[in-house]
């Protein structure tokens, strides 16, 4: 078996803040009724994760759960892990009515970290950045300058931005166009 | 360029998120249904200046359709509901009744 | 002569000398001038040329307002025109060319059309250009071009060098303008905790407060100097986290809901800096501030437009701000106490007053007793009857205002100073609907608090603050600031503390202005059509006379018909004049006549911070399918489908497309062809109820496929009309595999949550798109199970895997998903891989291949052999009024199933019409290729006299395999005509004539897909 190649195949900008793809990351959609034991059990048992409030992300390291729509997760964990963890979750919820899927390969997850992450962001999303608004944890499904994208505040100056594997050199260009030096704008 | 706030993420989406998707509570006629009813369904449509009851689909989001009760004139947003309903809840209503006194859209009022 | 003074200049430091040129002359100023203070310095008066008469102008204003100093800007990739020179600040290495004349500024030959000016009056274009008709092309319009526009185009090759972007900002109150009634109420709003972001478009703070500081006052705020007051509110606002400030950041327009643009120019002055030139904010707040304060208004005297005479306001701005003297004599005229403080600043300069020219008799107080004491001679009741000059003021000839302009005395002199009185600035207040009452005192529309813009709760969100909301005195308006922030405050759920300070000042007593809308009331017609209310637009007092006499009742009329306020600037200067005059000539008041609609943006921005960072290779997203660099590496010639690139062919050397293309056909029908089929859309449909739900989305029934086989299906809008299709896999027992179109993906996916989420709730469906998991290889041709069995993993047998079934495997160790589907009439199989693995299976096949003669093909390859086959194609066979009747698909049209979606619109009279055109193959008689989208022509003529038509042509291609050109074509009757020939009259006058026959062209049973 072949190793596989995420789209961006390990890109980096440096500019006052900075920009880079994480690489393949395993991917699970998971579609179901948020409410049911079963699809809560399916997700955290695999992510070893708390199952996030609407609105939220519980992705620590490198695996968890992000919060997609009322009847959609997203369960995050190593790329190995993926076909494993599908045929886990299965079982969990052979009697519930659900959907799975690996989108592990369908998209690219791209770290943006600095000072001045909320303003990157702000460039591209009409998103509320203000820390009052868009806590650590909190997750977004938005737009960003002309494509579908979502993102999620692992910390203070940490936001991963998750996009289409397609549209992933577009992204990268329009984070780094963004984060560039020059481009800050609260200079100190 | 409006905001509007999902009901089923409740986020306040920018108009750029969202996508517009015509008139709210049409019913659907088909195979059956008379020459009239069919076209009535397929293209006759409210054109207010006033109350309007409209789909959105949260496009840019997390992709549901939910319904905006709305005033086309000045903008002002009564509120937002599922779309798996037919007719608008009377918190809508309500609120409508309360800004818009003697109100009537359709069938409803 | 205008000159730099040896004194004064709040803002340039006069140890920083800036070299600059116009129009090639070196000139120089220093830092902190801007473009027009720099050039008054060089005694450069004249900046520009109108544009219908090119008549001479100077400078007017001293900020946004400015309608005459127009420049281009740099040259080559940086060139910019129409910037105006009064915002633009000074830089060192500045290239600056004056506009709107031929062969220069000091002498222009299109200066005649003044001499035509009786000829040219309001209206003029309208009522030349019209007749006769046949001169329009060829004469008018080359001459109006000509002459039309101010600035010139960039060249077309050029391409700006700057970077620009967009910033969305959430704020609790933004406040647009940053003089003395901003900082009150920045201030107040800080206080309260509220997040605040204050713009100002200078790039100073305190706005007019502390140029008047200086001549006639007040010159103090809460006790100390106005100077101190700001940068002590400045320091004060910086230490608030919940505040933010911006200068050079104009607010541009206010829209619905809160949203803001505000344009912030960062480099402007200084393009060495790295990063953006213009940021374009676009801000949604809960409530807005505009104290966006006043312009100053001309006054209507005859040669009230030539180089010299300025606003009063700017006058002394130049002096204060710049030390730069527009002239040594200045005349100062006024309906006003405020242009007194024009002639306290010029004596204080040392220059000359020869007199103040006032329209009013009034008392001796405030101001003009200041001015008394100055020395400075007032004359009362006096006006302008003309001024003296050409390319320059030389003198003003006075007469009574009262009177009809009989010349009492001529004073020499080489500025005039007027003003009108101040005119509150409304546009940010105006843009989303809020609405004026007219001041009968201040003799200006000012916003109407009771009618304010509402936002989505129905609530007011725009508010208005000091002199924008006609509060022209400073203690007025710093008192305004914070009142106004108050309420604001509480608009937002918080409040302001009862010991919260307000700033305060002493207000000099001013005497009321008087309405002066002519000068003098009794002007004749020769003075009234010197009279320039609008400077940029030619726009004359005589004009809007004639538009009100020829029946432009309406403001928004004549404004169109005059072309009054219609200029670059937008009539900052010149509406509230323009309508005064229109009332005058209607004989009604003016709050009766109204003002036009004032619309976004309040100066103009530059097209780059509207684009933003979309330029170059971040323009648009550019789909890349996983396979996207081997096509680069491998000749590929690209080809745009949607957002995608696909590639078109691949050529090798000294090939043109279409020998590439034909190579490819001929190879894949011969020996083995690769596609690149990622772009395919592939849904996942899921539920106890999908079997369902994919019956009333397909045409055919879907329901009953079995698990492992495939089926081909079609998808109609409920109007009956195709709109895609594609093959379905049925993976287990309640999981279907939608393959769509590669423009399908997103919009089908869509539908299929439309109806699952808005129509049928009840139904247990799950959908998923997964189209970019998967990269998806088509291995076509005689040779394509030879090579997949070389790779080795999967029985891909005949037996084992039949046509239209699929199964899942390894091939070369990957793991794959094959489908024996064919587009191409050929053995064919396409393998799914995860996306990631690609490009790796693509090398093995490629490699394989090697021994099986093996060629990538592209999408125009895959066109020719789909045609060969008859296969339709969405978006060429189907035009968004196709139905699957046209198409001869009636087999998949389930006749078991009670509903599906177009089923109900099939039966209305015009769809079932047997009338409709139907798809046929067509056989041109020379072999050639018909152009696509032809039509073939009928007998006789419809009612434009143009033939009439019974059929168009749909598919056409050169065929490599049967070496002629091939056609497919909706035609009238068509399947009932085999046989018959049309004709398609082609674009060059000849024709092409076309024999009706069977759509599939080659291998009409099927033989060769089914091995």
């Amino acid at each position: 078996m072949s190793k596989a190649i995420s789209a961006l195949n390990g890109q980096r900008f440096e500019g006052a803040v900075t920009v880079k793809d994480l690489g393949p990351r395993g991917m699970i959609t998971l579609r179901g009724d948020l409410s049911s034991a079963a699809v809560k059990k399916a997700a955290t048992s695999v992510s070893g994760a708390e199952m996030p409030q609407a609105g939220m992300c519980t992705i620590a390291k490198d695996q968890g759960i992000a919060w997609m729509s009322p009847d959609e997760l997203l369960v995050v964990l190593p790329y190995a892990d993926v076909d494993g963890a599908i045929a886990k979750m299965g079982k969990t919820l052979k009697d519930t009515h659900h959907l799975l899927a690996d989108v592990s390969d369908a998209r690219s997850i791209i770290r943006v970290q600095g000072t001045g992450v909320r303003d990157v962001i702000a460039k591209l999303s009409p998103a509320d950045m203000r820390p009052s608004s868009f806590a650590v944890g909190t997750m977004r499904r938005t737009r960003m300058a002309q494509v579908a994208a979502a993102f999620w505040m692992r910390d203070a100056r940490t936001i991963d931005v998750i996009c289409f594997r397609s549209v992933s050199e577009y992204v990268f260009g329009i984070l780094s166009a963004a984060a560039a030096e020059g481009a800050e704008v609260y200079p100190k | 360029m409006l905001i509007l706030t999902c009901p089923y993420c409740s986020v306040a989406a920018d108009e750029t998120e969202l996508s517009a998707g015509g008139e709210a509570h049409v019913k659907r006629e088909t195979v059956g249904a008379d020459d009239a009813a069919f076209e009535q369904y397929l293209f006759q449509r409210e054109n207010p200046k006033g109350i309007h009851f409209e789909r959105w689909r949260h496009a840019a989001g997390c992709g549901k359709w939910f319904h905006a009760a709305r005033c086309t004139n000045t903008l002002e947003v009564f509120g937002t509901y599922s779309a798996q309903t037919l007719e608008p809840p009377k918190n809508i209503t309500d609120a409508i009744s309360a800004a818009r006194p003697g109100w009537t859209w359709r069938n409803f009022s | 002569m205008s000159t730099r003074l040896a004194n004064g200049g709040r803002l340039i430091d006069r140890n920083a000398k800036v070299d600059f040129t116009l129009n090639g002359k070196r000139l120089s100023g220093f830092a902190g001038d801007t473009l027009a203070s720099a050039l008054l310095g060089e005694d450069q008066m004249l900046m520009g040329r109108s544009f219908k008469y090119h008549r001479p102008r100077g400078v007017v204003a001293s900020g946004a307002e400015e309608p005459n100093a127009l420049m281009n800007l740099g040259e080559g990739n940086t060139f910019e025109p129409n910037a105006r020179a009064t915002t633009t600040p000074l830089f060192g290495g500045l290239k600056a060319a004056s506009q709107n004349h031929w062969p220069s500024l000091e002498f222009d030959v299109g200066a005649i059309n003044k001499h035509l000016s009786r000829f040219l009056p309001a209206g003029f274009y309208y009522k030349m250009f019209i007749h006769p008709r046949p001169l329009w092309k060829h004469v008018y319009e080359p001459f109006i071009r000509r002459s039309a526009g101010l600035g010139r185009a960039p060249e077309a090759e050029a391409r700006d060098p700057d970077t620009y972007e967009h910033f969305y900002h959430h704020t609790d109150v933004l406040i647009i303008g940053g003089g003395t009634a901003g900082l009150s109420a920045a201030l107040t709003a800080g206080r309260a905790g509220l997040d605040v972001t204050l713009m100002e478009q200078n790039a100073e703070w305190g706005g007019r407060a502390p140029v008047d500081a200086t001549c006639g006052g007040p010159s103090e705020i809460d006790g100390v100097s106005v100077d101190e007051w700001i940068n002590n509110a400045i320091q004060a606002l910086e230490k608030m986290k919940n505040v933010t400030l911006r200068t050079r950041t104009m607010g541009a327009g206010v829209y619905d809901h809160g949203y803001v643009l505000c344009y912030e120019r960062l480099r402007d002055h200084a393009p060495e800096l790295d990063g953006p030139r213009h940021r374009l904010w676009k801000v949604r707040a809960q409530q807005i501030i505009t104290a966006t304060g006043a312009i100053e208004r001309p006054l209507s005297f005859a040669g009230n437009d030539i180089p010299g005479v300025m606003l009063a306001s700017a006058v002394r701005d130049y002096a204060v701000n710049y030390g730069v003297s527009a002239g040594d004599r200045t005349v100062v005229v006024t309906n006003n106490d405020d242009a007194y403080r024009t002639a306290i600043a010029m004596v204080q300069a040392g220059l000359s007053v020869p007199a103040i020219v006032d329209a009013r008799t009034m008392a001796d107080q405030g101001l003009v007793s200041q001015a008394r004491a100055l020395g400075i001679e007032v004359k009362q009741g006096m006006g302008i009857a003309k001024v003296k000059g050409t390319k320059r003021v030389t003198g003003v000839a006075l007469c009574l205002q009262a009177g009809e302009g009989a010349v009492l005395e001529e004073i020499k002199c080489d500025v005039v100073a007027m003003s009108g009185g101040w005119s509150p600035v409304v546009h940010m207040w105006s843009h989303c609907g809020g609405k004026l009452t007219w001041d009968e005192d201040g003799q200006f529309f000012r916003p109407d608090p009771d009618r304010a813009p509402t936002s989505h709760d129905g609530k007011a969100f725009v508010s208005v603050a000091g002199a924008a909301n006609g509060h022209m005195m400073l203690g007025a308006g710093l008192a305004d600031g914070a009142s106004c922030a108050a309420k604001v405050v509480a608009a937002c759920g918080k409040k302001v503390k009862a010991k919260d300070p307000v700033p305060s000042a002493t207000d000099v007593t001013e005497a009321p202005m008087a309405p002066v809308w002519i000068m003098p009331q009794g002007a004749n017609i020769s003075l009234r059509a010197k009279m320039w209310l609008d400077y940029q637009n030619d726009v004359k007092v005589s004009d809007v006379q004639l538009a009100a006499q020829e029946g432009y009742e309406s403001v928004e009329h004549t404004k169109r018909y005059t072309t009054l306020g219609m200029a670059t600037d937008q009539g900052k200067l010149s509406n509230i004049n323009g309508l005064a005059v229109l009332s005058g000539a209607l004989n009604a008041p003016i709050p009766a006549v109204g003002t036009t609609t004032f619309r976004p943006p309040y100066t103009p921005i530059s097209m780059g911070s509207i684009a933003g960072e979309a330029k170059g290779d971040i323009f648009q997203p550019m789909r890349r399918s996983p396979l996207h660099d081997w096509h680069d590496d491998n000749g590929v010639y690209w080809e745009p489908v949607g957002h995608w690139r696909r590639p078109y062919c691949y050529t090798r050397d000294g090939e043109s497309h279409a020998d590439a293309v034909n190579r490819e056909v001929k190879n894949t029908r011969e020996n083995l062809g690769l596609l690149d089929a990622s772009t395919l859309g592939k849904i996942i449909v899921k539920g106890p109820d999908a079997g369902r739900f994919l019956d009333m989305l397909y045409t055919n029934m879907m329901s009953n496929l079995k698990v492992g086989r495939c089926r081909y299906g079609l998808m109609c809008s409920e109007n009956g009309f195709l709109m895609d299709d594609g093959v379905v896999a049925r993976i287990d027992e309640d999981t279907w595999l939608c393959h769509t179109t590669s423009g399908g993906a997103d919009h089908i996916h869509q539908h299929m949550e439309e109806w699952l989420q808005t129509e049928w709730w009840d139904l247990k469906v799950y959908v998923a798109n997964v189209t970019e998991q998967y990269g998806q290889i088509a291995v076509v041709g005689p040779n394509a199970r030879k090579v997949l069995e070389t790779l080795g993993g999967m029985d891909v047998s005949q037996d084992a895997l039949s046509f239209m079934g699929w199964a899942d495997g390894t091939l070369a160790g990957i793991d794959v998903r094959i489908f024996r589907i064919s587009f191409s009439g050929e053995l064919s199989y396409e393998i799914a891989v995860k996306a990631g693995q690609a490009r790796a299976l693509w090398d093995a096949i490629y490699k394989a291949g090697q021994g099986f003669g093996v060629m990538p093909y592209g999408t125009e390859t895959l066109h020719v052999l789909r045609a060969e086959k008859g296969f339709i194609m969405i978006g060429d066979e189907t035009d968004g009024t196709v139905i699957p009747q046209d198409l001869n698909l009636q087999w998949a049209l389930s006749k078991k199933k009670e509903d599906y979606l177009g089923k109900r619109a099939h039966e209305r009279s015009f769809m079932a019409d047997p009338a409709r055109w139907k798809l046929v193959g067509l056989l041109t008689t020379d072999r050639s290729v018909i152009p696509d989208g032809a039509y073939a022509v009928a007998d006789g003529v419809n009612d434009n006299g143009q033939r009439n038509t019974q059929g168009r042509i749909t598919s056409s291609y050169y065929s490599a395999t049967m070496e002629r050109g091939i056609a497919m074509a909706l035609v009238k009757d068509g399947p009932d005509r085999m046989g018959e020939v049309l004709t398609f009259p082609k674009t060059d006058g000849t024709e092409v004539r076309a024999e009706i026959v069977d759509p599939v062209f080659y291998d009409k049973e099927g033989a060769k897909q089914n091995v």
